[in-house]
């Protein structure tokens, strides 16, 4: 035990920076994935084949293939990257908020998916119910649909963490690997395996690894499991 | 307080186009599965936007597609039970009794939870959730539940059709309740006659997408060329009757009508209460002359005011009783052989048996006094 917590500073960093970054990742992805699930589930436009293309793109492309877009589009000098800095102060290219993009968009087609099925899922006619009874179009989101879909945003939260905390390709094409800023585990695990004699740190990073993952899939299943207690469907 | 209705919408092969108005206590809607019916409350209630038409509720104009008004659904305050009680199942009953409460302003509520609760007898669920209730007690919670958004209008779609008899009689005495002790009005959907002659003060026959008749219950109640061919068997007269005495000794009860005292089954009810009750055309005998020796307990003099032609070979015979019409079944062979006619005097005999509880209930009180 004390061998696997026997970490080096380095190491450490990039535990709690993976954690960081996936918690970022996956927070500032629900509403956005709320909102595209929503869309893809239940708006009827012109395009919807589209956005459901683009949405799916990071599950099929190479990961190397979106960090590069990613890349060109959230760069220094890229549209995206130049937009967010100039208004918003915010810089993505080699830094860990970078890395959060990065695990955010590969993770993104995952978290939809789970929320969209659940939100299929819902029957409307409830919803219509809860409209007969005052409730406004807003009011009947918050209070009947979103509920009733709170397991699939659960699922769709957990995996987008899970993907942030194992993305690799992306990571590395778009922000590089720099200890510190953007060496999360799957980057340190990598950087131990390119070394004479890493082997140890490469495996302690793993196992660590392999904890982290367990434990927010059996987070995910508790969690889902209560919900779905409370809900007791019919 | 009224209801109208002028609306035409078209979906798929389907096309409805009905006019109504009313301003009866409960307005049964009335018809065959497809004929409409729910297609019409959907549009009371803002579920479906008409391509043409209107709907006033108490003078509100609701949609008014000429000038291009229509109100969202949430505005209307019409309540609304659905078949499947749509209980929502990540409440508990309390809160879905609550959920319409809260969206309607206080100046405008009425009623209170525990008087509702006490209506419909649901005190002990109100912890429950919706998926451990029996289906009777989640159509009386979804009841509960649109009563307490204090609707103007409440509107009922077959609540009853996916339960099983027993559950149906036990729902029954509850929207006789309703009915009677709030002031809100009812439209109540159903293809089933005895819950139309039992219920409704006034009633909406549709067919095929348009409204085949409108009248009193007693009236529509007659006339058996509106109904199918089940239906027909069920139908007959409704008479609005009062309760004169009990009869102790053999277990009855005595109603008081125009047409004379009718003798029926022991009913749970006080003297001087209204009663109505329906008497199907098929348990109805006709004799020319005062019956003797006969074991049957109900006979009213009256006179032949129409024979219809009825299906197969069967007429049905309109009598009028000192003003209440009765009808009655009879082969076309009993009319020959009996000579009847029109205006010809004769006796109604109807079996005491023949009345069963589902056949008598509280009567609705004929004014709505709002």
């Amino acid at each position: 035990m004390n061998w696997l917590l026997d970490l080096s500073p380095d190491e450490w960093n990039a535990v709690r920076l993976s954690i960081k970054v996936a918690t970022v990742a996956m927070l500032v992805s629900l509403p956005i994935g709320i909102a595209v699930a929503l869309l893809l589930a239940r708006g009827r436009f012109w395009g919807k084949t589209l956005l459901n293309g683009i949405v799916h793109l990071p599950l099929i492309l190479p990961p190397v293939v979106t960090g590069y877009l990613l890349l060109l589009a959230f760069g220094r000098r890229g549209p995206a990257g130049a937009f967010f800095a100039e208004y918003f102060g915010l810089v993505f290219s080699f830094r860990w908020t970078g890395a959060a993009l990065a695990c955010g968009v590969m993770g993104f087609p995952l978290m939809v998916r789970a929320i969209r099925l659940s939100i299929e899922a819902v029957d409307r006619k409830l919803e219509a119910a809860a409209g007969t009874l005052g409730a406004s179009p807003l009011w009947v989101f918050a209070t009947i649909t979103l509920p009733l879909i709170l397991p699939g945003m659960i699922a769709g939260a957990i995996l987008s963490f899970a993907k942030a905390m194992g993305e690799f390709g992306a990571t590395i094409t778009f922000v590089s690997n720099i200890p510190n800023e953007t060496q999360t585990l799957p980057s340190a695990i990598y950087t131990f395996t390119q070394v004479p004699g890493g082997d140890e740190g490469a495996l302690r990073l793993t196992l660590i690894s392999v904890v982290i993952s367990m434990a927010a899939l059996i987070a995910s299943e508790v969690l889902a499991r209560r919900v779905g207690r409370r809900m007791d469907i019919e | 307080m009224s209801v109208v209705v002028d609306i035409g919408h078209r979906q798929g092969g389907f096309s409805l186009d009905a006019a109504f108005e009313s301003s009866g206590r409960l307005t049964a809607l009335f018809g065959p599965s497809g004929s409409g019916k729910t297609s019409l409350i959907n549009a009371i209630a803002g579920l479906i936007r008409p391509q043409r038409g209107r709907i006033a509720v108490d003078g509100h104009v609701l949609v008014d597609t000429g000038r291009s008004v229509f109100v969202p659904r949430h505005k209307r305050r019409i309540g609304m039970v659905f078949q499947d009680a749509r209980l929502f199942p990540h409440m508990s009953v309390a809160a879905n009794l609550r959920y319409g409460r809260w969206f309607t302003p206080v100046s405008e509520r009425y009623g209170d939870i525990g008087a509702v609760v006490e209506l419909l007898g649901i005190g002990h669920l109100l912890e429950r959730r919706p998926g451990k209730l029996s289906g009777g007690e989640k159509q009386r919670v979804a009841i509960g539940r649109a009563l307490l958004a204090s609707p103007k209008l409440l509107l009922m779609d077959e609540p009853l059709a996916s339960l099983d008899e027993a559950r149906k009689a036990e729902i029954l005495p509850y929207i006789e309740r309703l009915r009677d002790e709030t002031k809100i009005p009812i439209v109540y959907v159903s293809h089933s006659v005895a819950e139309v002659a039992r219920l409704a003060s006034n009633v909406v026959v549709m067919a095929q997408g348009k409204v085949a008749a409108v009248g009193p219950t007693a009236e529509i109640m007659q006339r058996l060329d509106l109904f199918s061919h089940e239906e027909r068997m069920e139908g007959g007269a409704v008479l609005d009757t009062r309760v004169l005495h009990h009869d102790e000794r053999f277990g009855m009860t005595v109603l008081g009508s125009p047409a004379g005292e009718i003798r029926v089954p022991y009913l749970q009810a006080i003297a001087g209460q209204p009663v109505r009750v329906r008497i199907r055309a098929r348990d109805v005998m006709i004799a020319t002359e005062k019956p003797h020796g006969l074991s049957a307990l109900n006979v009213l003099a009256g006179r032949i005011a129409a024979i219809e032609p009825g299906e197969g070979a069967a007429v049905e015979v309109k009598i009028d009783c000192h003003g209440v019409t009765v009808m009655a079944r009879i082969t076309r062979q009993s009319q020959h052989a009996l000579s009847l006619t029109s205006g010809r005097e004769v006796f109604a005999v109807i079996k005491t048996v023949s009345f069963d509880q589902a056949n008598m209930a509280t009567a609705p009180k004929e004014q709505f006094d709002a």
